[in-house]
Parts: C-alpha cells; sequence; structure tokens
C-alpha cells in the first residue's frame, strides 16, 4: 500500500485539502488501497462527523445520514415498515460484519468489482484513460448490458443504490441536492468520470419521498449469499382496482449505474397489473441492451426477475 | 493512538497503513484472529469493534483511537463450549473468526427466533475451507435456543 497522510474530520466546515479522499467504513476503499489501484495521499476520516442519524422529514420522508452503518439502516423501524424494499437490498448485500462497517454514502460511492479495474496491472480506461478495456473480449460475464460504452463495461456493485434509485432518492452534499438518478453518469468516453461530483464533496445524506406503494427487492446471485449481484430487481407499485396506477423500477448489475427503468414504468402505467404486461415492460426496457458474448443471459434474467418481482406485489 | 483490546489498554505508534487485524496480530501478539483473504472475503479475521463484527483486515488501525476490540482471546461465551460440544471445527483455521462472528450474530438478533437457513444467511460472511458448516450451526442453533 502506498503511504498516505491520515486526518480526522470533526467538523462539516473544515475544507479538504487537495489530493484528499474521504474514508468512511473503508470496506472499499482499504480493499482498493491494497490493491493499488487506489493511491490516495491524503485520507480523511469522515466517521467522526455527526452524519450517523436516520430522522423523519417534514414531508413524511425519511432522511438517512451519509454515515449510518448499513446494518443499522436495514433494521430501522420506519425501513422496514415503509421502505422494505430498501431493507431487503441492504440484507441482501455483503455478510454481517462488513455491513456492520459500510455506510449509507460509501455504498453509493463504491467501485466496480470488474476484475481488471480491480487488477492494477491490467490496462483499464478507469486506472488510466487510454489504455484500453480488456471486458469487452474477455471475462464480461458479470458486466453491462445496458448503458456501457467501447471504452468500459464496468457494472455499478451495489445493491442499495438500486433500491435507492427505485425510491427516487435524493442525494444531499455539503453543496447541493441531486437526484441520486443524476450522481452517476455513463462512461462514454470518459469511463474514469463515474459521478458528477466534484473533488472534495462530501455527501451528508440521503433523502427519501414519502412511501409510494409496496415495494420489494430481489437480488439474483452466483451462491446463496455473501455474493455481489449478476442482476437484481427493486420496484415499487401501487395498484387500484387491477391496474398499475404508479410503478417504479430499478435494475441492478446490468449498468453502469443502478439502472432505472423509465421505459419499462411508462409501459406499465394504466395497464393491467398482470405478468403478462409485466413482461412486455421489462422487454420494453430491455430493447435497449447491447449484450456481448458471455451476459446476454441477463436479459433473460431481469426479465423474469421483474415479472416476479412485481407479480409478488400486486 | 490508545485501543482497548481484551480490556487491557495498549498505547501504540502505527505506519498509518496498518490494519487492525496486523495491529493486533504483528503489534500485539494476538494471533487467534486469521488473515484468510485479507480482502473481506472470508471472515477469518472477525472481531468484535466495541460490541459489533467487524472484518478486521478492512479497518485501518488509526481510525480506532479510543475504541474497544474484543478477539477470541479475550472471549468467554457459551458458543465457545458449544463449538466443542458439537464438533465446529476441523482445521480449526476459521474457528475464532466463526466464534466472533456467531457472538456477534447472536447480539444482533437479540433473541430472535432462528431456524437453520436463518442462521447460514447470518453467517453468511464466514467461510470454512473445512465444511464444517452443520456442525456450526448446530452449535449456534443450541446456544440461540437457551
Ligand atoms: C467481500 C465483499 C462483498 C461485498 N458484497 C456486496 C454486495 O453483495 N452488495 C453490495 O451492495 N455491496 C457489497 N460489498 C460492498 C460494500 O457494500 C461496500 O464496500 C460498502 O458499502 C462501502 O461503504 P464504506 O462506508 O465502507 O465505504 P468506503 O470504502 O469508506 O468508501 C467508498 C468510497 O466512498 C467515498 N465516500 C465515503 N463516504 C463519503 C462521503 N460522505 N462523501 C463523499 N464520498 C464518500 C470514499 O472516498 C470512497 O471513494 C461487498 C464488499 C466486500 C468487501
Ligand atoms: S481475512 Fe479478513 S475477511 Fe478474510
Ligand atoms: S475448520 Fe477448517 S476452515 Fe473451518
Amino acid at each position: 500500500m502506498k503511504t498516505f497522510t491520515y486526518r480526522t474530520a470533526t467538523s462539516l466546515d473544515e475544507g479538504l485539502e487537495p489530493g484528499a479522499t474521504f474514508l468512511a467504513g473503508g470496506t472499499n476503499l482499504v480493499d482498493l488501497m491494497k490493491l493499488g489501484v487506489a493511491t490516495p495521499d491524503v485520507l480523511v476520516d469522515v466517521t467522526k462527523l455527526p452524519l450517523d442519524e436516520v430522522s423523519d422529514r417534514p414531508d413524511g420522508g425519511l432522511r438517512i445520514g451519509a454515515g449510518v452503518r448499513n446494518s443499522d439502516l436495514a433494521v430501522h423501524p420506519r425501513v422496514r415498515q415503509d421502505y422494505p424494499v430498501l431493507s431487503q437490498a441492504l440484507l441482501a448485500g455483503a455478510s454481517g460484519q462488513l455491513r456492520n462497517m459500510a455506510t449509507t454514502a460509501g455504498n453509493l460511492l463504491q467501485r466496480t468489482r470488474c476484475r481488471y479495474f480491480m487488477d492494477a496491472t491490467m490496462p483499464c480506461n478507469k486506472h488510466e484513460p487510454g489504455s484500453g478495456c480488456p471486458a469487452q473480449e474477455g471475462d464480461h460475464r458479470n458486466l453491462a448490458i445496458l448503458g456501457g460504452s467501447p471504452s468500459c463495461i464496468a457494472t455499478h456493485p451495489s445493491d442499495m443504490a438500486v433500491a435507492l434509485t427505485a425510491l427516487d432518492a435524493v442525494v444531499q452534499t455539503d453543496r447541493r441536492s441531486l437526484a441520486l438518478g443524476d450522481l452517476y453518469v455513463l462512461p462514454g468516453s470518459t469511463p474514469e468520470q463515474e459521478t458528477v461530483l466534484s473533488h472534495g464533496e462530501l455527501i451528508t445524506s440521503v433523502d427519501l419521498p414519502d412511501p409510494r406503494g409496496k415495494s420489494a427487492y430481489r437480488k439474483v446471485r452466483d451462491r446463496a449469499s455473501y455474493a455481489f449481484a449478476v442482476g437484481s430487481v427493486a420496484a415499487v407499485l401501487r395498484v387500484d382496482d387491477g391496474t398499475v396506477a404508479d410503478v417504479r423500477l430499478a435494475f441492478g448489475a446490468v449498468a453502469p449505474k443502478p439502472w432505472r427503468a423509465y421505459r419499462a414504468e411508462e409501459a406499465l402505467r394504466g395497464r393491467p397489473a398482470t405478468r403478462s404486461s409485466f413482461l412486455e415492460a421489462a422487454d420494453a426496457e430491455l430493447a435497449a441492451a447491447t449484450p456481448l458474448r458471455d451476459n446476454a443471459y441477463k436479459i433473460t434474467l431481469i426479465r423474469n426477475l421483474v415479472a416476479s418481482v412485481l407479480e409478488g406485489l400486486a | 493512538m490508545d485501543l482497548r483490546v481484551n480490556g487491557e489498554p495498549h498505547s501504540l505508534d502505527l505506519d498509518p497503513r496498518t490494519t487492525l487485524l496486523d495491529a493486533l496480530r504483528e503489534h500485539m501478539g494476538l494471533t487467534g484472529a486469521k488473515k484468510g483473504c485479507d480482502h473481506g472475503q472470508c471472515g477469518a479475521c472477525t472481531v468484535l469493534l466495541d460490541g459489533r463484527r467487524v472484518n478486521s483486515c478492512l479497518i485501518l488501525a488509526v481510525t480506532l483511537d479510543g475504541a474497544s476490540v474484543t478477539t477470541i482471546e479475550g472471549l468467554s461465551h457459551p458458543v465457545q463450549e458449544a463449538f466443542l460440544e458439537h464438533d465446529g471445527f476441523q482445521c480449526g483455521y476459521c474457528t475464532p473468526g466463526q466464534i466472533c462472528s456467531a457472538v456477534g450474530m447472536l447480539a444482533e438478533a437479540d433473541g430472535a427466533s432462528l431456524p437453520d437457513a436463518e442462521i447460514r444467511e447470518r453467517m453468511s460472511g464466514n467461510l470454512c475451507r473445512c465444511g464444517a458448516y452443520p456442525n456450526i450451526v448446530a452449535a449456534i442453533r443450541e446456544v440461540a435456543a437457551r
């Protein structure tokens, strides 16, 4: 691991020095530092900042502090009761130990698990723009079918972020407020840029609007537990009289960001809440998929997941 | 920095790159917590940090000034007896992590009933290369039922 200077942030108005990187639970950053993929000069520990509260918002929503541990959020009574999709997504991620360390903001900003990205000795356009993307021809079984580019097909690995995307979460930073969907940027020709955050911009909380329907998360992985998704679906659904009144859908492990399925949602609103409309809606979204040699299975997987999750909620 | 380990205060002067796992093993002579993968993938390094189970291989020790850590060496809990009774191990490499994790997990469950599938899910962050899982589950089941 490269050497670095360590500091602890004790108040929100302390400026961040150039070159500094925030450290939260460390479950991703410390790992990447050991691998030589992350090489910060200065680490600023943000876990002592007062960002570890979950509180009710006046509009009936919820404010989740950036430093709340994933395990605490998963069992928070309001999350369990009003946002089950979020609780389920959190509990489907990582392990009990890791969730005790991982934080809200760290989870959102965790980096891809693409094996070429995680190996500092491999070419990767995220490490070194212009060095190439070996995944295009190589191991891309768990990489993107939506939103990728010839420069990068890395997938965003978070479960929590998929649930938050379906919940229309808003990210608060020390400078502004951002819809979660606007936090991440697609790779295009600059995959080294993953979010719109500027250097030293601190996420302070994630806000949820009031609950808008029944919700659920379902994740498929290579083993029963303690594995990243190969595909997942988060859904919020409200059905009136057998008709879809409102629906929000997000897909995980299929794109460089949690993928909000707007086309599927549009195809569903006002339609009968039946398996055949659910499958048609999934098809409307997945028509844009551009699978590679070894990841076309994700199309079928997501299609079936959409139908089963929505049937479970309808 | 100051760290309380198994009830004993320690004053340490560490390279900031040192993980809690390396601090325990290399600087304090506490080799109970094991280094399996060093990347959060196996659970062999599990210890209790302020009572909560964590992977000590992914925590920088410098972040823990003033914290309290319990390792297998400092633990005295019915889960240990139960692992012996039920033969919850073969080579024993994963055992300190399994036991610390089980103690943390039982505190998280807070008396909730734990069917085997639930024990397995909650313990999924601890791998056992010897495949002693059925006996590990049996040991935890017994303590959980008390
Ligand atoms: C073996 C293993 C299995 C895993 N399995 C899963 C899984 O199945 N599903 C899943 O979703 N995740 C999984 N994870 C990933 C885990 O959820 C993330 O590592 C964790 O959520 C990151 O949170 P953290 O607080 O530890 O972040 P850190 O590692 O501390 O930080 C991550 C990034 O966020 C930045 N950051 C942190 N806080 C802030 C802030 N307030 N403002 C701005 N930037 C900030 C840091 O600078 C860094 O770039 C797994 C991890 C491991 C090691
Ligand atoms: S050594 Fe820490 S999880 Fe494997
Ligand atoms: S007893 Fe050998 S690894 Fe678990």
